[in-house]
């Protein structure tokens, strides 16, 4: 019984060892993060930015549907009117002042969806850190400018 | 024998085993990490420097310069006498290994061995014991449930494996005939008397592996259940000091298994070129510190039980039927 035990212990011990040693040949799959681009999913809801038509003008109307769809308040949209002098979007109204908490946003995309011209999108973009509660609140002026992330889409099957 | 063959040479000789020990166990770390994490299918330490090849450096600063933290319901002097306790018996070990042959530097013979007692075996034997002080005491002192059985554990761990370990030791004792480390590794021995040797070598090494406290043997520091085990009150360099004595542990005891049974420092030319000698001995400790690791990387951590039932009803008798047959073989071949 003991000398059955003792060949069977061995044995799985071997195979044990034969599975590590197979996987020592194995390249390493860790991806280094800030240097190396992370894979992502093309629908993956990062931070957002805010669009604009081929000719400059912002998308955004200022019609507050982003702010009343968003589940935790994460969003504060303050209209303006257009004037002829001073035109930012095509419709009546734009966004004097477009804020969103990240502290406060959960990366739901009802923004996304609630907007009726395609304008608030949720990017690619995932590495939020930062120094400073105050610099959690994204202005328009850094929803206009986007960073490009160092991601790579995962393509989708 | 004048006073620089009794002073001035040993001094330097053990001067520079310690630094050479020294580095090669902050390198063991970094290799050991390394080696895991390949095995893991990771990259491992790579940001301090290239290729990570600074980390044991960093992890050394910062070590030293943690605050020292001695809390307030330990026994003091026991407390830190412990980790002193556990790291000098691992560099003494390494006093009776042979690195090399005899050679001559302005006149005089110069061995590349801090010492060659005649009784090398026993030496080896009986300091490893007293590591396991160190890790008794701290598990004592600590005054902490954890560390206690923690420490408990160890010392009937230690107990448990040396005994197998000691009769194999007896057997090679039968073939090479000599307590003498030296005399042991450099006395011819016949071709049956190495494969019967190399039969015993796995045995040997898994009670090794229980007396350093390597995985799968490492129950002194199980995590999951006694927080780290008679670590658990040390912080900065004094555990530092328990971190480098089970590293120097794998080296020395990897030395010494390469001694015994894989012929030390020789291999072929090794009389025409000395120096080859340094070769083979660190190939051969690489080797066993690449198996040390590698059993690490594959096997989990065994049960208590299974570690007493294993020790005492398996290994012993083991080694026992062992004995009686080398003996056996030593007088009807040898």
């Amino acid at each position: 019984m003991a000398i059955k035990e003792l060949v069977e212990g061995t044995r799985e011990i071997a195979k044990a060892m034969g599975v590590t040693l197979k996987h020592l040949a194995m390249p390493p799959v860790t991806v280094e993060s800030p240097d190396q681009p992370i894979m992502v999913y093309p629908r993956f809801r990062g931070r957002h930015y805010l669009r604009r038509y081929e000719n400059g003008l912002e998308r955004c109307i200022g019609c507050q549907l982003c702010e009343a769809a968003c589940p935790t308040g994460a969003i504060y949209v303050e209209a303006a009117e257009n004037t002829d002098e001073e035109r930012r979007s095509p419709g009546d109204r734009y966004a004097r002042v477009y804020e969103i908490n990240l502290l406060r946003c959960v990366f739901c995309g009802d923004c996304e969806e609630a907007c009726p011209v395609e304008a608030i999108v949720l990017g690619h973009e995932y590495t939020l850190a930062n120094y400073d509660r105050r610099d959690f609140i994204l202005t328009k002026e850094e929803l206009l400018e986007p960073p490009s992330p160092n991601v790579i889409i995962r393509p989708e099957e | 024998m004048d006073w620089i063959d009794l002073i001035v040479i040993p001094v330097i000789k053990g001067i520079i085993l310690l630094l050479l020990l020294l580095t090669s166990t902050a390198y063991l770390t970094y290799g050991e990490r390394k080696l895991v994490a390949r095995f893991q299918v990771r990259l491992g330490p790579n940001r301090a420097g290239k290729f990570g090849i600074l980390q044991p450096l960093a992890d050394v600063v910062k070590l030293m310069f943690k605050e020292e933290v001695v809390p307030g319901h330990v026994d003091k002097f026991v407390y830190l006498l412990a980790p002193i306790l556990a790291v000098v018996p691992a560099f003494a070990i390494f006093a009776v290994v042979p690195i090399g042959p005899d050679f001559h530097l302005f006149g005089r013979t110069i061995s590349l061995h801090m010492a060659d007692i005649n009784v090398g075996l026993l030496y080896v034997l009986s300091i490893a014991s007293v590591s396991t002080y160190g890790v008794m005491l701290a598990g004592w002192s600590s005054n902490n449930n954890y560390s206690l059985l923690g420490a408990l554990r160890t010392s009937a761990q230690m107990i448990s494996y040396e005994l197998p370990m000691g009769v194999f030791l007896v057997s090679l004792l039968l073939i090479s005939g000599s307590l003498s480390l030296v005399e042991i590794m450099s006395a011819p021995r016949p071709l049956w008397a190495w494969i019967w040797l190399w039969i015993a070598f796995p045995f040997y090494f898994i009670c090794m592996l229980a007396e350093t406290n390597r995985s799968p043997f490492d129950l002194p520091e199980t995590e999951n259940e006694l927080v780290a085990g008679y670590q658990t009150e040390y912080g900065g360099i004094k555990f530092g000091l328990f971190y480098l004595s089970e590293y120097l542990h794998m080296i020395t005891t990897s030395a010494v298994m390469a001694t015994l049974f894989f012929g030390g420092w020789r291999g072929p030319f090794v009389d025409q070129f000395p120096i080859l000698s340094i070769v083979y001995l660190s190939i051969k400790i690489l080797a066993l510190l690449f198996l040390f690791i590698w059993v690490r990387a594959s096997i989990p951590r065994v049960r208590y039980d299974q570690l007493m039932k294993f020790g005492w009803k398996y290994l012993l008798p083991i080694a026992l039927i062992y004995l009686a047959i080398t003996a056996v073989l030593v007088l009807a071949l040898g």
